[in-house]
């Protein structure tokens, strides 16, 4: 009787269709509509001429790859992308944590410094942008004011081309600071203090145990803060936009901000999708490679 | 070599409790030495404070002579077994065992002798590459102790090392220990709320409540004479019971009077309380379930009870009885069925009755 029952086990999980549908379908039909769809539509225009007004295109193949590769502009772009994220997610991190472990005792006022630190990151970044344009201006902007207080000579800041993407990462550093902050500070909060203790014992010093302890047990979290700020900085727009439009002298152009310009400016929509997938395509390879080495240094 | 002196130590918190309070205690080299107490005792914070994780507010401790108050833990030479083993969860056995040698900088080669000596008297050697979190508690107990084993410390200190592991375990680990304790010829210092722990582990008990040492002493003293009614409570189970009667004196003979029945008192109980002018007074008076007996056996009735319930445990029998005196427990060998509702005389054994003094609960004699 194994050949029927398994029968009615197949007709019952066939049965049983609709209703995983309806569970299902909420979520899946706005990721297939919004989502799925088009990214499959990007890669298709990427192999196009379209120019987003046209309603007629020809589909060209590879050229628009071809010609990126070709073009300067994209690779540095792409360095661009590169030396932004790095320059971003590190001291994101760095220094998360250094404030997270400041801050994990609480001594009077904590909370309230803590909500200060955080809450650039619920501040809208358009907002932050703006008041950071006062700040970086080249006379009487507040950087300036500190720089020559400190005896230092002022900076042009994103009115240079050598200084503009500095001042864009200190943005984003500071936005996203708070952010790296509470995730840490709840990990380091975790950390069960009988291991210090342990590790007290053992013979090792403060400096050792941060190494030894601390650090492997907040890795999950590392892990989680650098795909994370990672994905944010490759996706960076706004202040970009805000601050320096990509510039002076292209100096602050990203593979976003190329894609922005090549689509809604130069209307070589083809092209810029092609930046699109080779984004998304750096952005799998980035979170492969992290995957990959986080079996050696992360551990759960 | 090590001898670890406790002079007037105290303990006192920012809010103003007081955790431990002026603690004398002298551990001499190789003892095994036992906290034990309540919950909230001062049992651990003693511990701690000899391991250097919590700040002595006063007093000194002393070990091999040098004061080590202001000694950070790594200095003290000391290593401590926790509750819930501690071990480093990204590390793998061999690495948790391994890890205080590392920070000291012992040659690879010496650290993987030692770790697979270690690992091998405590049967660990297959275990090396797992990480804690692959491993059953009984496993984490001895990686616990194989941390602390490597090191040669002076002292091990452990604290509540079993009370995460079930009954049958436990009774194991705690041979494992005993087994230990002899081939290490150290001293350690174990902190328990169990008393089974203590009588079988120790070869000097500490008893301690409220933050306060109640007595000092061998296993055997504190069974047979307790300190006070404390002690004489929470030392053994079933547990002493305790029943009001007056000392009086008729006829050259003192005698221990309840509401249904007389106690003859020894000379030498006799002359304690002659001593302590408790004749005609009321006093606190404690008997131990196993010295409980039934009247039918020679002795003459103290206390007529009521049975309550019955527990067959094997070789023994634990009966709960109501009587006029109050609750009493009856640790007998005499396996006959008690039911429910059987009245019973029960006698003492004279000698081992244990007067106390009602105010001060300190033994008037044992």
């Amino acid at each position: 009787m194994t050949v029927s029952g398994g029968k009615r086990r197949y007709q019952k999980r066939y049965d049983r269709l609709p209703t995983v549908l309806l569970f299902v379908l909420p979520a899946f039909i706005p990721l297939l509509v919004f989502w799925i769809y088009p990214i499959g539509r990007s890669i298709f225009l990427s192999f196009t001429d379209w120019d987003f007004i046209s309603p007629t295109y020809k589909i060209i193949g590879l050229k628009n790859y071809l010609s990126l590769f070709k073009n300067p502009r994209f690779f540095e772009a792409l360095w661009h992308t590169l030396v932004f994220t790095a320059g971003t997610l590190i001291p994101t991190i760095v220094l998360g944590l250094i404030l997270a472990l400041l801050l994990v005792r609480s001594f009077k006022g904590s909370g309230v410094l803590k909500f200060i630190l955080f809450s650039p990151w619920i501040t809208p970044t358009v907002a932050i942008s703006i008041v950071w344009t006062w700040i970086f201006k080249a006379d009487g902007g507040i950087a300036n004011t500190i720089l020559t207080a400190l005896g230092a000579s002022p900076l042009k800041w994103i009115s240079s081309s050598d200084t503009a993407m500095l001042s864009v990462i200190i943005v984003t550093i500071w936005k996203s600071l708070g952010y790296a902050m509470i995730f840490y500070l709840s990990a380091l909060e975790k950390v069960p203090g009988e291991l210090y203790e342990a590790g007290a014992l053992d013979g090792a010093s403060r400096w050792r145990q941060f190494f030894d302890i601390t650090l492997p047990s907040i890795s999950p979290t590392t892990f989680f803060l650098m795909i994370i700020t990672m994905v944010n900085s490759l996706q960076a727009y706004d202040q970009i936009q805000i601050l320096t439009q990509g510039g002076p002298s292209g100096s602050t152009r990203t593979l976003l901000y190329m894609y922005y310009q090549l689509g809604f400016q130069e209307f070589n929509m083809g092209q810029a999708t092609a930046v699109a997938v080779i984004m998304i395509l750096l952005t799998v390879a980035l979170s492969v490679l992290q995957f990959k080495a986080s079996e050696k240094w992360v551990h759960y | 070599m090590s001898e670890i002196i406790l002079k007037h130590i105290t303990k006192e918190y920012e809010n103003g409790f007081l955790a431990v309070k002026d603690v004398n205690l002298e551990i001499k080299d190789n003892e095994f030495v036992i906290l034990v107490g309540p919950s909230g005792c001062g049992k651990s914070t003693t511990l701690r404070m000899i391991a250097g994780l919590e700040d002595i507010s006063e007093g000194d401790l002393l070990i091999d002579g040098e004061r080590m108050n202001d000694v950070a833990p790594q200095h003290r030479d000391i290593a401590m077994v926790f509750q819930n083993y501690a071990l480093y969860p990204h590390m793998s056995v061999y690495q948790n065992i391994a890890y205080s040698l590392k920070i000291k900088k012992v040659p690879k080669s010496e650290i993987d002798k030692r770790v697979r000596e270690v690992a091998q008297s405590l049967g660990l050697e297959g275990l090396l590459d797992r990480r804690p979190g692959q491993l059953s508690g009984g496993q984490k107990q001895r990686v616990a102790m194989g941390r602390a084993i490597i090191r040669h410390p002076k002292a091990f200190l452990m604290d509540e090392p079993l009370s995460n592991l079930d009954a049958k375990l436990r009774g194991q680990m705690r041979v494992e220990i005993a087994d230990l304790y002899q081939r290490l010829n150290t001293t350690f210092i174990y902190v328990t709320h169990d008393q089974t722990e203590a009588m079988t582990l120790g070869t000097k008990i500490v008893v301690m409540k409220d933050g306060e040492i109640q007595q000092i002493d061998s296993p055997a003293n504190l069974f047979n004479y307790p300190a006070n009614r404390f002690v004489a409570g929470f030392i053994g189970t079933p547990t002493m019971n305790f029943f009001d009667a007056s000392c009086e004196e008729t006829g050259g003979q003192v005698v221990l009077q309840t509401d249904t029945g007389t106690i003859r008192m020894n000379d030498k109980k006799a002359a304690a309380l002659k001593e302590g002018g408790w004749i005609g007074k009321k006093v606190a008076a404690g008997i131990r379930p196993e010295h409980v007996i039934s009247a039918k056996d020679g002795a003459s009735k103290v206390f007529e009870g009521e049975v309550g319930v019955f527990e067959l445990l094997g070789s023994n029998a634990i009966v709960y009885l109501q009587t006029a005196s109050g609750r009493m427990v009856m640790n007998t060998t005499d396996l006959r069925e008690y039911t429910h509702g059987e009245r019973v005389a029960l006698g003492v054994m004279e000698d081992k009755v244990h007067i106390f003094d009602p105010e001060t609960e300190r033994t008037v004699t044992n």
